[in-house]
């Protein structure tokens, strides 16, 4: 099989970054499907007059972009553009 | 419902699209090689980019189709903008950068550049294919929606204006001047979805309809109709019409609509009089909108049953795992100089989208309760240009251009993808066709003038489908035909080519033959009663994505000694 050198320092690094903050956001949209399908009664509740489907959907939304965001601070980019350009 | 074609909207549309063309036609005459027509020579900043990503990605259905929902059905059109938002955490964790890295200008490049195999080639250029002609049936279906009361033309011209204008755009320039018209719609639709939600909040609720005049219709002709989302009730005693919360901020935007009562037709034909329909009134607390399982696509959710159940989980599931699966959004990434811009502009997307789809919340409960919502069935695709209608004729003609300048945003980057697929793809890597640059770029345009043709046919076939509806089907197909190959290229070493290839294969028609043999095909297409269809539910991604992936490992793993270098 011819394949690719494997990715090295921070593209690996980036890489592993990225799966972890994956499975964080997974778990956390299907604890929100979950409950939607399993249990409404608790998406019925009110939070401050505000019922938790529409807080827990908002913060599905804001949590993307705060997640997005922590990702692209703690990529590491110099090397990485340097070995872009050996390839 | 009648509408008047508005002068103002007219005006405003012709605007827009001489400023697209003409950015078109500038640019096209620069753009000449295949590197610009398929990926604007890789070139376009990050942060354009990333708006474009908005511009590609927030198509007719998600400003139209989830609006619509959200006001007839509350919460379950907010569950699609959940969705569609998540997807954008596998683009951006998973696929963005290899898949800058690998390919060059088709998605097809990145998951064919280890094996270099004409399967994969083949595979990966059918489903692009497909998925695109697939996405566009939606974006077409909401140009006409929109034709109707924008122009005053019938819903076929909506249509065929959205198509022609668009393939002038996508032939003159390619992926460049594709860029800048989604760059445009984005910031246009989100600018101005920002405004329309500050006036609603500013508005507040207020009483629309006296409860006593509200009487059941029989309707004979158009203007005959009601309007619904009628307010009768804002809970705080005074139900005269006219009485208001006045101005409200977000939060108690969300809190207040809990306590208004609102009134929404059904509506049927009356078996004695043929070509009446019978309007009765229904008034509901808001309240049990804000809750999934309102509408008949979720109403599975609130069901007992486990099978009513997965219908929403698998759909659920096919859209966070569409959106890295859209071919349409993966050129995206070849317009980009390398993996860290892809990466800059996921970002700049996300916060774009994600702030767009808050915004459809708003939007869809403000059309709820604007006492202006069109019941008949193509109703659901008006309701946010009606709800501007209830801010004044330029605000209707304003978002009206703009819904319009959104489907040839989306429009163009779907021809695009399906273009390249068949020039690149196809052409030169599978047939081993290598025409000079030129003829290269102009088999693209070619292929973009037929793919238009069938969207534009297609497009009038499937009218009266909700277009968010239709979108997730494309997701569905999308998800399961691209993504477990995409996935495991990345992540499991032992993938084969014949594994990629079946696997592909295997998701897309497994997906697509589910779709055909579901209840809403059998209802919206054949006219046959949803009970007989073969399919358990509708939404086929719970089961054909992990069939993609089994497949691919099944098929890998028999074939390992044969995946020799050439």
């Amino acid at each position: 099989m011819t394949s690719p050198p494997p990715p090295s320092g921070h593209i690996a690094r980036n890489a592993r970054l990225g799966i972890v903050l994956f499975v964080v956001y997974v778990i956390i949209y299907a604890g929100f499907v979950a409950l939607a399908a399993f249990a409404p009664s608790v998406m019925a509740r009110e939070i401050a007059g505000v019922n938790v489907a529409i807080v827990y959907g908002l913060a599905l939304i804001v949590l993307a972009l705060v997640l997005a965001i922590v990702y692209m601070l703690l990529c590491r980019d110099d090397a990485d553009r340097a070995e872009d350009v050996a390839r | 419902m009648t509408y008047h074609a508005s002068s103002i909207a007219v005006a405003v549309f012709v605007f827009f699209v001489g400023i697209v063309l003409g950015i078109s036609f500038y640019l096209g005459s620069r753009a000449r090689s295949a590197k610009g027509y398929f990926a604007a020579h890789g070139q376009i900043g990050w942060f354009v980019n990333g708006v474009a990503f908005a511009g590609d990605y927030l198509s007719a259905a998600s400003f139209l189709g989830i609006c619509g929902m959200i006001a007839f059905y509350g919460y379950d059109g907010f569950l699609y903008s959940i969705g569609y938002l998540a997807g954008w955490i596998v683009a951006l964790f998973v696929i963005a950068e290899p898949i800058k890295r690998l390919g060059k200008y088709t998605f097809a490049d990145a998951l064919n550049a280890k094996f270099n195999s004409r399967g994969i080639q083949v595979a990966a250029a059918i489903s692009t294919l497909v998925v695109s002609v697939f996405y566009l049936i939606p974006q077409m279906v909401g140009a006409g929606a929109l034709c109707t009361p924008l122009l005053g033309l019938p819903h076929w011209a909506g249509v065929v204006i959205v198509g022609v204008v668009v393939l002038m755009i996508v032939v003159t320039a390619g992926m460049v001047s594709t860029t800048w018209v989604q760059f445009i719609k984005g910031s246009l639709l989100v600018i101005f979805c920002a405004i329309l939600t500050v006036a609603i909040l500013a508005r507040g609720f207020r009483v629309t309809a006296d409860r006593a005049s509200i009487k059941p219709v029989a309707a004979t002709q158009p203007s005959d109709i009601p309007f619904g989302g009628q307010v009768v009730s804002i809970g705080n005693g005074d139900n005269a019409v006219g009485a208001s919360t006045g101005p409200l901020g977000p939060v108690q935007f969300l809190q207040k609509i809990n306590d208004v009562r609102v009134v929404q037709w059904t509506a049927k034909a009356d078996a004695a009089h043929p070509g009446t329909t019978l309007y009765t009134p229904v008034e509901k607390q808001a309240r049990e909108y804000m809750l999934p399982g309102g509408s008949s696509t979720f109403k599975g959710v609130r069901s007992p049953k486990l099978t009513d159940k997965l219908d929403f989980i698998s759909l659920m599931i096919a859209l966070f795992a569409g959106t890295a699966s859209l071919p349409h959004i993966l050129i995206r990434y070849y317009t980009v100089k390398d993996a860290v811009s892809a990466r800059k502009s996921t970002v700049v997307g996300i916060a774009s989208i994600g702030f767009f789809y808050i915004l459809t919340l708003f939007l869809g409960l403000g059309a709820m309760t604007s006492g202006r919502l069109d019941p008949t069935p193509a109703g659901s695709n008006m309701a946010a240009p009606l709800l501007a209608k209830t801010f004044g004729e330029l605000p209707f003609a304003l978002i009206s251009a703009i819904a319009f300048t959104t489907v040839l945003g989306t429009v163009s980057g779907l021809i695009m993808a399906a273009s390249g697929a068949v020039a690149h793809d196809l052409m030169e890597n599978v047939f081993k066709h290598h025409p000079n640059e030129n003829a290269k770029v102009g088999a693209a345009k070619w292929t973009a003038l037929c793919v238009g043709i069938v969207a534009m046919a297609l497009g009038t076939l499937f009218k009266d489908f909700n277009v968010t509806f239709l979108v997730g089907w494309a997701f569905n197909v999308a998800a399961s035909a691209n993504l477990p190959a995409l996935v495991m290229l990345l992540f499991w070493k032992r993938t084969t080519k014949s594994g990629i290839t079946a696997a592909i294969w295997v998701g897309m028609l497994s997906s697509l033959a589910w779709l055909l043999l579901s209840g809403p095909a059998y209802v919206n297409i054949y006219k046959l009663d949803a009970t007989r269809a073969i399919a358990p539910f509708s939404q086929p991604g719970l089961v054909t994505i992990p069939l993609g992936f089994i497949v691919l490992v099944i098929v890998s793993l028999m074939t390992r000694e044969h995946a020799k270098p050439h």
